[in-house]
């Protein structure tokens, strides 16, 4: 009945007909890929000195927090007892990746990002909470933690504690998400993630995600807010942006070749598959559309001049697209990983459902959620300098 | 505390036809109160599964039978038989089908010429285990007599174990949200019982083996037959020992 309701050609196992992870863990390394690539690109400037990207420096960090906020959401709602995932605070088993979770998601955003957000709005939280009044007063002077000495000094002393925390936030962040990529490539008995590679694959695509996703919202926000955007800043965050999508797709296509020329058991099957149930998603989204457009675009505008208002919408195109693709691109690993089976003699289909637990709508509530918290952030923490200070 | 013959009768009968331990542990058992029979040493035993393909016929015996000693859900299943049909020569296409995990049995098969054959299929409670390395609480474990269970209290329900496994013997209960698999009907082990697939067997397929009592057949039968566990490329220690099992078998 089970193999009728999913659609199943040839043979699966009869335990593996449905699908066990669905749309939300496609969310969770879509997420924490964004959080990555924000904060790698808040490091250009920090620690490599990137000037150009300053304007988006503090914006990038509040992106990457408040994707970080919602990460572990898509997990909690996909276990199958929530109120026991503590258990993994509390008696993690030292042989599970998965069990790591916690720890790194933990270090990540008490020792990373938090102090390193904290350290560099300290000097504008003491201020506000001198000048503002009613809640948002004591709103500010709570998020002090008691810590009103704004002398130069102090400052720079501020100063130097945030660079060693972007210098530990860089390896964090690739360990963050190369971590998850060690979810997948670690399991042996899936040809389809067992891959050294992965890690690796999901580093770079997280910065290409998270570089074009802050590159959307500085423009997005910029418009909003009426300013010129920061042509300069945005030339250098697509450049950026091609590179890291180069490297990304060189890795990807040699993960390609190398399982097309060593053609093992498995092959077959994975390759029938990405013609059949994967070639919308994998070939036509994820490489074509997601993939060669931007790069050909992006390249265009490092060999063609085009006009600061072209050039502009071909980023915003690319980022776009780029979005879309790496979306693609975790949804073809986690949902393109169980849709054969283990058997090699048959393939399922993945049903996804709509207002479920797992289904369609909590993951649009889960992708919508982050920029309501990064409005918030926004908000409490004006990553652009005000107008009056301007003035 | 006199015996009358009908009494002595009895226990004799008893002593002829089990093993010490059950003896001791049947009373009890048929009572509903398997827990209060006589210790059962973990350390005593390493338990395995012996499986002859040659003898399988498909009748599907084991997995009702399991089904109902475990209270198996509908529609999943502990253990399971596939039918292979491996065509002659120039085909390739191996063909394999397990209506209702070969629960009612099998259609006859359609093909004519080639091989056709059954295996039964269930959780290989292998040394090395993959579901045990990866589950994040340690809800998955091997125990001292060499199975792997399943705390399902202590389960977060993360379906990672699922993933790992290369044989796909695992599922989310559908009520409990936790995981679940093959015991090796381990309440009925511990009492020196049979499990329950191996005792519906009606042709001798499958059998419970203790690799660390000597006396067990098991030696034997690994010694003077061409033995095979499933995917032995994983290195996972699987403990499903297969005689007569065809290269064609995933």
């Amino acid at each position: 009945m089970q193999e009728v309701l999913h659609g199943v050609e040839g043979f699966m196992y009869p335990d593996e007909v449905e699908l066990q992870w669905s749309l939300l863990i496609v969310l969770y390394p879509y997420i924490t890929g964004l959080v990555a690539g924000a904060f790698i690109l808040a490091s250009l400037e920090r620690v490599f000195k990137v000037e150009a990207v300053k304007p988006t420096y503090r914006l990038a960090l509040l992106t990457a927090l408040a994707f970080l906020i919602v990460a572990p959401l898509p997990l909690q709602l996909h276990l199958g007892h929530p109120e026991r995932s503590f258990e993994m605070y509390l008696t993690p088993h030292r042989t599970s990746a998965m069990a790591m979770f916690g720890f790194v998601y933990l270090w990540y955003l008490m020792v990373v990002l938090l102090l390193e957000i904290w350290l560099d709005y300290r000097k504008e939280i003491v201020i506000l909470s001198k000048s503002k009044t009613g809640v948002m007063k004591w709103v500010y002077k709570a998020m002090t933690l008691g810590s009103d000495n704004i002398s130069p000094g102090a400052l720079r002393v501020d100063d130097r504690v945030g660079y060693v925390i972007t210098v530990i936030g860089i390896p964090s962040a690739f360990l963050l998400h190369g971590y998850v990529g060690f979810i997948f490539g670690s399991v042996k008995a899936n040809p389809w993630w067992s891959s050294p590679l992965m890690p690796i694959v999901f580093i770079f695509s997280a910065m290409v995600s998270g570089i074009a996703a802050v590159l959307v919202i500085y423009v997005a926000t910029t418009l909003l807010r009426k300013e010129q955007v920061d042509m300069r800043c945005l030339d250098t965050i697509a450049r950026y942006l091609f590179y890291a999508f180069v490297i990304d797709f060189s890795l990807e296509l040699l993960d390609l070749v190398h399982r097309i020329y060593e053609a093992d058991e498995s092959f077959h099957t994975l390759d029938f598959m990405v013609h059949t149930r994967l070639y919308v998603s994998q070939i036509v989204i994820q490489i074509f559309l997601g993939t060669i457009v931007p790069l050909l675009l992006l390249a265009a505008t490092q060999l063609a001049r085009f006009q600061e208002a072209a050039r502009r919408r071909i980023y915003l195109a690319a980022s776009v697209l780029t979005l879309a693709g790496i979306f693609a691109m975790r949804w073809n690993v986690v949902i393109g990983g169980q849709l054969f089976s283990k058997s090699f003699l048959g393939y399922t289909n993945y049903k996804l459902e709509f207002a479920t637990r797992e289904g369609l709508l909590p993951a649009i509530a889960l992708l919508i959620l982050p920029f309501l918290i990064l409005w918030g952030l926004v908000k409490l923490l004006p990553p652009w300098p005000s107008k009056e200070a301007a003035a | 505390m006199s015996t009358n013959r009908r009494e002595f009768l009895t226990e004799c009968g008893k002593y002829l036809f089990l093993t010490s331990a059950a003896t001791a542990a049947l009373d009890f058992v048929i009572d509903g109160k398997a827990e209060a029979a006589p210790n059962y040493m973990m350390t005593d035993h390493w338990w395995a599964m012996t499986i002859d393909i040659e003898k399988c016929i498909g009748c599907g015996n084991c997995v009702r039978a399991c089904a109902e000693e475990n209270n198996v859900p509908v529609g999943f299943f502990r253990t399971w038989v596939e039918r292979y049909y491996v065509p002659d020569f120039p085909s390739t296409k191996v063909e394999v089908d397990s209506p209702n995990g070969g629960k009612d049995g099998f259609p006859d098969q359609p093909h004519t010429g080639g091989k056709s054959f059954f295996v039964p299929k269930m959780c290989n409670h292998c040394s090395d285990s993959p579901c045990v390395q990866v589950c994040p609480v340690g809800a998955t474990f091997e125990t001292p007599d060499g199975l792997v269970l399943v705390d399902e209290k202590y389960c977060i329900g993360c379906r990672y174990c699922v993933q790992a496994c290369p044989y796909g013997c695992r599922y989310i209960h559908p009520e409990k949200n936790t995981v679940d698999k093959c015991t090796l009907c381990y309440h009925r082990i511990s009492k020196q019982l049979e499990p329950a697939c191996c005792e519906a067997c009606p042709t001798g397929c499958r059998k419970l083996a203790d690799l660390k009592d000597p006396k067990d057949p098991v030696h034997e039968f690994l010694r003077v037959n061409s033995i095979q566990v499933l995917k032995p490329h994983m290195a996972t220690g699987a403990k499903a020992y297969y005689r007569g099992l065809d290269g064609a078998v995933r």
